[in-house]
């Protein structure tokens, strides 16, 4: 492969890559039925539970 | 350590110590006669493999460990590398403040090699860097791994040999420069066989990092883990890419780099600014996006922005690279692709900070009264403010007066004390009195102070290398009347004597600073011993709730 | 579907592996990749020249002692600095270098182009103790250079390995490299005869240190030093012209 030939693949395709990436990104952030996830993730780290296993008590279900 | 071993789990360390030294043999064997100093490296690994057999074999015959302990999690690799990691800082920062002072008074040495300047900063850059910095991130990515996915880590062994193994690295490394072993690849100075070492440590480390994932009980990984498998596995890429290199001789510590000029140059500052990125940056956010909000006690303010910001950092760091080479013999649109992706770095990069900042939003009573929590947030801080100083700086115009001056040292010091040391302190504060089932940290006392020394350090430090930095540029460039330049580069170097002082000034401060933190931890431990002696039988600390452990027994 | 995708690639913990090396490594293929292609990266220079072992073992010196962290070897497109330090650097110049020593910080000035512009008593001196020929100086001492003998025993190994890596040594450069490290720096013993023919007539053949029965450390990083900048005209294309 030369170097014109990879200078144009970079410049084209590699912004559709970038845009590609960003709006799977955002896609999947902003997919309503994942903030329930992001909702449990981010209050699990706060429990007092300190053993291995899945919780029992102080963890909302939501 | 050894009596949590199971007996097949000693026998397999006892087969392993024994491989590392036959390894450790194999380098001797070759260059036995020479005066190659990898003769004294494989005699080293031969003495670290013979010593940890003994502790091996010291507790062979100590009771098995009692199935109990598979309900709770691993936490001994954890304490040793907190220890480990300790020591370095103190290491590390001890020969920082030397150099330092060297600069300023450059006889302040004895005449012998490995006392020389240009010896010893490799061992300060390796010693906080992969010392201090990579020992905090072991220790602390063994914790949240278990915490966060309510697992505990896959294996018993193999925790050990990474954060050994890694070690192993760090002393061959160091002891390395001050014999005159090194690549001269900035903060990839260890020659061939260390690096073929830290790949296999390296591989063993994700290892458990993904076994252990899949046995998470939690549906989601929760993102500080995102950060810390992002470190582990572009620092593997980047660290095998840039190492690629022919010895001289299997006997002979030399070897020479696969590429050469402008090749290497890019391959090296790829290698340079992402070891920034996913050594210094991403291990250490996957640390702020678990301790600061564990204790703040408030979950993070944008659970989303942190997986936007995750992406975005892990996508456009790596084209950022070559904005070390502004106006250099590297092709010019390399030089623009560099560059601006630097300023779009921003973007992710602020969104961490004023994410972490934004958790804080509502307990700030807590930040103004917990030492600790301010760690954490000056980290967040200074994370803020040296990610927006190097993107300005990736600017090739800022790029002409402030490459090659001291600003650039200034800029990495502020990240690498302001943000990277000071988020490290913190969650170490946070973790030590967790891990030896202690309420708190021996001294709060200590802590503050600790606080006050990092902080007024940091400043004198930066204040004093962006004043000499920008003098040290505009020096260099400055035309008299007649269009001559004006100063001599001795002429500048003099302007710098009392910037000089001032930075060592400062840096002593942030070394005495992890002095006390050391003091404290030791305490804290000591008192944590002592009150298990006087209270062996009361088995669990107040702080925990010992419920879920019947769920392990399936296993 | 995209929100199928990431969670079935977060649910299993290798896709997420998988995913994070494609995203990581994109930047770095594009930017490295096409400069191992290019014509442009490198321009020709028919006339440069590959160290000679001397110079080399004062390479491998200067990376020992950790030179390249104070001292760089770039000089860029920039007025004042082709003003202070000669004609910018050229890709093709350090194309031997495995590796590059560009440098990232001038506590000291930049080395590109010193060869040729201090004797070889002033480095010598200046290596001893930098303050007694630059009383302001903060460069440390480098007395044992003098005393250390250099190593003689592999310098072979050293020209293959360079070879291997791409550098063009001969066989014949190869097999003589002990007795071309001992000539280069003792101009009147017969092992000196044979540096010009293989390494070129510019070649500096002299006692470095001033003592030309013992080969020291400080010979080699005196040679190493006297020829950065020299090894190819193509920066001085006036200079070149006017010696055709």
């Amino acid at each position: 492969m030369d170097h014109d030939t990879f200078v144009a693949f970079a410049k084209s395709w590699g912004l559709f890559y970038l845009m590609a990436m960003a709006i799977g990104v955002l896609l999947y952030v902003f997919w309503p039925s994942n903030r329930r996830r992001f909702d449990r993730a981010k209050n699990s780290i706060l429990d007092g539970e300190d053993r291995p296993g899945s919780k029992g008590n102080g963890n909302r279900e939501a | 350590m050894v009596a949590a071993l199971t007996l097949v789990e000693r026998q397999f360390a006892l087969v392993i110590l024994f491989a590392i030294t036959l390894c450790g043999l194999a380098l001797v064997v070759p260059s036995a006669g020479t005066e190659d100093p990898i003769c004294f490296h494989g005699l080293l690994i031969m003495a670290a493999g013979i010593a940890l057999s003994f502790v091996v074999i010291n507790g062979y015959f100590e009771p098995e460990p009692s199935p109990e302990r598979l309900t709770e999690y691993f936490d001994d690799p954890t304490k040793i590398g907190i220890i480990l990691a300790i020591a370095w800082a103190v290491v590390g920062m001890f020969v920082g403040v030397w150099v330092a002072a060297l600069l300023a008074w450059p006889d302040l040495t004895i005449d012998a090699a490995w006392a020389s300047f240009g010896r010893l900063r490799p061992v300060h850059t390796s010693g906080v860097i992969f010392g201090f910095g990579g020992n905090a991130l072991i220790a602390t990515s063994f914790h949240v791994l278990q915490r966060t996915s309510r697992a505990r880590l896959c294996d018993q062994l193999s925790p050990w040999f990474v954060l050994l193994g890694y070690n192993l690295f760090c002393v061959i490394a160091a002891s390395g420069y001050l014999i005159g072993v090194t690549q001269s690849k900035e903060y990839a100075e260890p020659e061939w066989y260390a690096d073929i070492w830290l790949v296999v440590v390296w591989v063993v480390y994700f290892l458990i990092y993904i076994r252990t994932l899949q046995r998470r009980q939690e549906p989601h990984i929760y993102v500080a883990n995102w950060y810390y498998m992002a470190f582990i596995l572009v620092v593997a890429v980047l660290h095998i890419v840039n190492n690629l290199a022919v010895p001289v001789s299997l006997g002979s510590a030399k070897s020479y780099s696969l590429f050469s000029g402008v090749q290497d140059a890019m391959t090296q500052w790829w290698y340079g600014h992402n070891a920034v990125a996913f050594f210094l940056t991403s291990g250490f956010l996957g640390m702020m996006y678990y301790y600061m909000p564990k204790r703040a006690g408030r979950p993070i303010f944008s659970y989303r922005l942190s997986i936007i910001s995750f992406w975005g950092i892990t996508f456009m760091y790596m084209w950022a690279g070559s904005h070390h080479l502004h106006y250099t013999a590297l092709p010019q649109w390399v030089q623009t692709l560099g560059m601006t992706f630097s300023l779009m770095l921003l973007v992710p990069s602020w969104a961490s900070a004023g994410n972490a900042l934004a958790t804080l939003n509502g307990a700030w009573h807590k930040v103004r009264d917990d030492a600790t929590l301010r760690f954490m947030m000056v980290a967040a801080v200074f994370y803020g403010l040296s990610t927006f100083e190097g993107s300005f700086m990736a600017i090739r115009a800022v790029n002409s007066l402030s490459h090659y001056t001291d600003w650039t040292i200034g800029h990495v010091h502020a990240g690498a004390l302001g943000w990277v040391a000071m988020i490290t302190f913190g969650s170490l504060y946070a973790l030590v009195p967790w891990m030896w089932k202690r309420d708190r940290m021996y001294s709060a006392a200590a802590v503050e102070v600790h606080f006050w020394l990092a902080l007024s350090g940091t400043v004198i430090y930066v204040i004093a290398m962006w004043n000499s930095g920008i003098i040290q540029g505009l020096m260099w460039r400055t035309y008299n009347d007649s269009g001559t330049l004006a100063y001599s580069f001795i002429d500048s170097v003099v302007a710098m004597h009392p910037y000089y002082i001032a930075r060592a000034f400062g840096g002593l401060m942030f070394l005495l600073g992890a002095l006390v933190c050391a003091w404290n931890v030791w305490m804290t431990i000591r008192s944590a011993r002592a009150h298990r002696e006087v209270a062996r039988d009361t088995a669990d600390s107040p702080i925990l709730v010992p419920s879920g452990a019947t769920v392990m027994a399936k296993e | 579907m995209a929100e199928f995708f990431h969670r079935k690639v977060e649910r299993t913990a290798i896709g997420f592996v998988l995913a994070i090396v494609a995203v990581s490594s994109i930047g770095g293929l594009i930017e490295i990749a096409p400069l191992f292609t290019i014509k442009e990266t490198v321009e020709a220079a028919p006339d440069m020249r590959v160290y000679t072992p001397l110079e080399l073992a004062g390479r491998n010196i200067y990376i020992r002692e950790g030179c390249y962290a104070c001292h760089s070897q770039m000089i860029r497109t920039l007025r004042d600095e082709v003003e202070r330090y000669g004609p910018y650097s050229l890709a093709v110049e350090s194309k031997y270098d495995h590796p590059m020593l560009w440098g990232s910080k001038r506590t000291g000035p930049d080395l590109a182009r010193v060869g040729g512009k201090y004797s070889d008593v002033w480095h010598v001196a200046h290596l001893i103790n930098p303050r007694d020929v630059v009383p302001e100086s903060v460069m440390p001492k480098y007395a044992w250079l003098q005393r250390n003998r250099l190593r003689t025993d592999d310098i072979g190994l050293h020209l293959s390995a360079q070879r291997a890596v791409g550098v063009p040594y001969t066989d014949e450069m190869v097999a003589n490299a002990g007795r071309d490290l001992r000539g280069q720096a003792s101009p009147d013993s017969d092992d000196a005869t044979g540096v010009r023919t293989r390494y070129g007539d510019a070649t500096n053949v002299r006692a470095f240190d001033g003592d030309p029965q013992i080969l020291t450390e400080m010979d080699a990083l005196v040679a190493y030093l006297q020829v950065l900048g020299r090894l190819t005209e193509a920066a001085h294309p006036t200079r070149a012209a006017a010696a055709k």
